[in-house]
């Protein structure tokens, strides 16, 4: 029998004026299975993530997650939805004035009963895994990009998602910190972490992703298993592998 | 600038005039509508109040210091032409309580609690901090806007009881000085002419002050586009438009104090 898939994409349109960006976006996401968008720039793949935790409203189409429709529910009823998904920002979007400590500790604050030895022995363990021990007190203007970004990573999955949105977590990061991000990542899949991961970085996509789909022209052109995508003659496939932008 | 285009910039102004108001409106609608949804900000609202108000003390005090000589001072020579230097405690009192309190501490605050919320919120906004604080399942509403708001309606009448005070000590030290008028006499006067109302109308502007501020550095902010450029903006146009609202909104809410609380002798 068939897995009924977590999250389900059908129909996605949005414009921006004159602009059409989605015209009629569908595709599915598994349980544990690492899904890759790719896509040119412009072609909307961070407005797919942010419609699918409700940062932005499409014009028409369904998000089901988990049998439960998205699209029609208010910012209040998305709460406890968007502590089952999760969205990892580009930047890390840390808030400034609070340190990584108090950033990871700011949704079990806000969703947990969780004692503050609770809390902080949580926060010290995730820390930990994204490989960023004794750095509780730093502000996030004291770490490198790269740090910021994998305490995004360790804020984004501390409550346990079901589902995770990766908006380009390696845009802008030397070889050395995109590999460690990757790593990280990897570590979390090999727990069971389901995911959307946008990016450009065909590499890290190949290493991370089981099925990656391309955006192209409003819509999903293609939809492939990695390992098939490695070897594809599709033409779309080998421009987009090749580094080339698609329109 | 040719003729035919006045009719389009006129529209544009009313449009951005009827979008201001309407974005304000609808943010006051859902802080009201958030005030009471628990859990309640407490930290992040005292965290404010501080922030507000303790840290703009020594700047209000000094403000209010030099305001209160100089209104004593200009009294005392207006009213020496015609021997009225005595009528110095009653005018600077009922001046000080019922307008330049009020009105110089708003304005202040205004330059400096709303210039700075609203770049923060922007920088927040720009930085993606805003929508970070909605994909993690919480409101902006409950965790920016409603401290500042609260804060901001706590710590301005406060701040205009303190300014009141040394604006007043600072009237009473110039008239001792320049125009020999006594201590005792200035308190005696003082409290011969103002009452309690006074300075309850005064306190109650500045709350109407503190709402406007704190809605539009709140609003702009939030609604900020164009990265650091739009952050410069935001700021600019918190204050602009907070000192511009205090000054006139100041004329009607006098007028509306004159017509149903003020003593009519």
């Amino acid at each position: 029998m068939k897995q009924q898939p977590i999250l389900k994409v059908e129909g996605l349109t949005k414009s921006y004026g004159e602009k059409i960006v989605h015209n009629g976006v569908s595709f599915e996401l598994h349980e544990n299975e690492m899904l890759g968008l790719f896509g040119g720039s412009g072609t909307g793949k961070s407005v797919v993530l942010r419609s699918i935790i409700g940062l932005e409203q499409p014009d028409s189409g369904s998000i089901r997650f988990l049998g439960q429709e998205l699209t029609s529910l208010s910012e209040r009823e998305l709460f406890p939805v968007r502590q089952k998904i999760s969205y990892v920002f580009q930047n890390g979007a840390l808030f400034d004035s609070l340190s990584v400590e108090e950033n990871l500790a700011y949704p079990l604050r806000a969703h947990t009963r969780l004692s503050t030895q609770e809390i902080k022995a949580k926060v010290d363990a995730m820390l930990t895994l994204v490989d960023l021990p004794d750095s509780n007190e730093l502000l996030p203007s004291e770490l490198s990009g790269g740090m910021q970004k994998r305490a995004g990573l360790a804020r984004a999955i501390i409550m346990n998602p079901k589902v995770v949105l990766f908006d380009e977590p390696t845009a802008g990061l030397d070889p050395v910190n995109t590999r460690r991000l990757c790593q990280n990542i990897l570590n979390f899949k090999s727990r069971g972490l389901t995911g959307i991961f946008v990016t450009h970085d065909i590499a890290s996509a190949f290493e991370i992703c089981d099925r990656i789909i391309i955006l192209a022209d409003g819509k999903i052109a293609i939809s492939m298993a990695t390992e098939e995508m490695r070897s594809s003659n599709d033409p779309l496939v080998q421009t987009f592998t090749s580094g080339a932008h698609i329109r | 600038m040719t003729l035919s285009s006045v009719p389009n910039l006129v529209y544009r102004q009313f449009h951005a005039l009827v979008s201001t108001t309407g974005g304000m409106g609808r943010l006051l609608i859902r802080f009201f509508e958030e005030l009471f949804l628990p859990p309640f900000p407490f930290r992040l609202t005292a965290q404010q109040i501080y922030r507000m108000g303790v840290e703009s003390l020594g700047l209000v005090c000094i403000t209010a210091l030099a305001t209160g000589s100089v209104m004593a001072l200009q009294f005392g020579f207006g009213l020496a032409k015609f021997g009225g230097t005595l009528y110095v405690p009653k005018l600077s009192s009922l001046a000080i309580l019922r307008e330049m309190g009020p009105v110089f501490t708003s304005l202040l605050v205004a330059g400096r609690i709303g210039s700075g919320m609203a770049s923060e919120i922007a920088s927040m906004k720009v930085t993606q901090q805003v929508d970070a604080i909605r994909a993690l399942g919480t409101s902006p509403i409950q965790q920016i806007v409603i401290p500042r708001v609260i804060a901001c309606c706590l710590a301005l009448p406060m701040l205009t009881l303190i300014a009141d005070y040394i604006c007043l000590y600072g009237a009473m030290v110039v008239a001792n000085n320049e125009f020999g008028i006594g201590n005792d006499f200035f308190i005696t006067k003082t409290l011969e002419t103002i009452n309690l109302t006074d300075l309850l109308t005064g306190m109650a502007k500045t709350g109407v002050f503190a709402l406007f501020i704190s809605i539009a550095a709140c609003w702009r902010g939030l609604n900020t586009e164009g990265g650091t450029q739009g952050v410069g903006a935001t700021t600019t146009w918190v204050v602009v438009t907070s000192s511009i609202f205090i000054m006139i909104s100041d004329f009607f809410l006098t007028k509306l104090f004159i017509l149903t609380v003020y003593p009519t002798q």
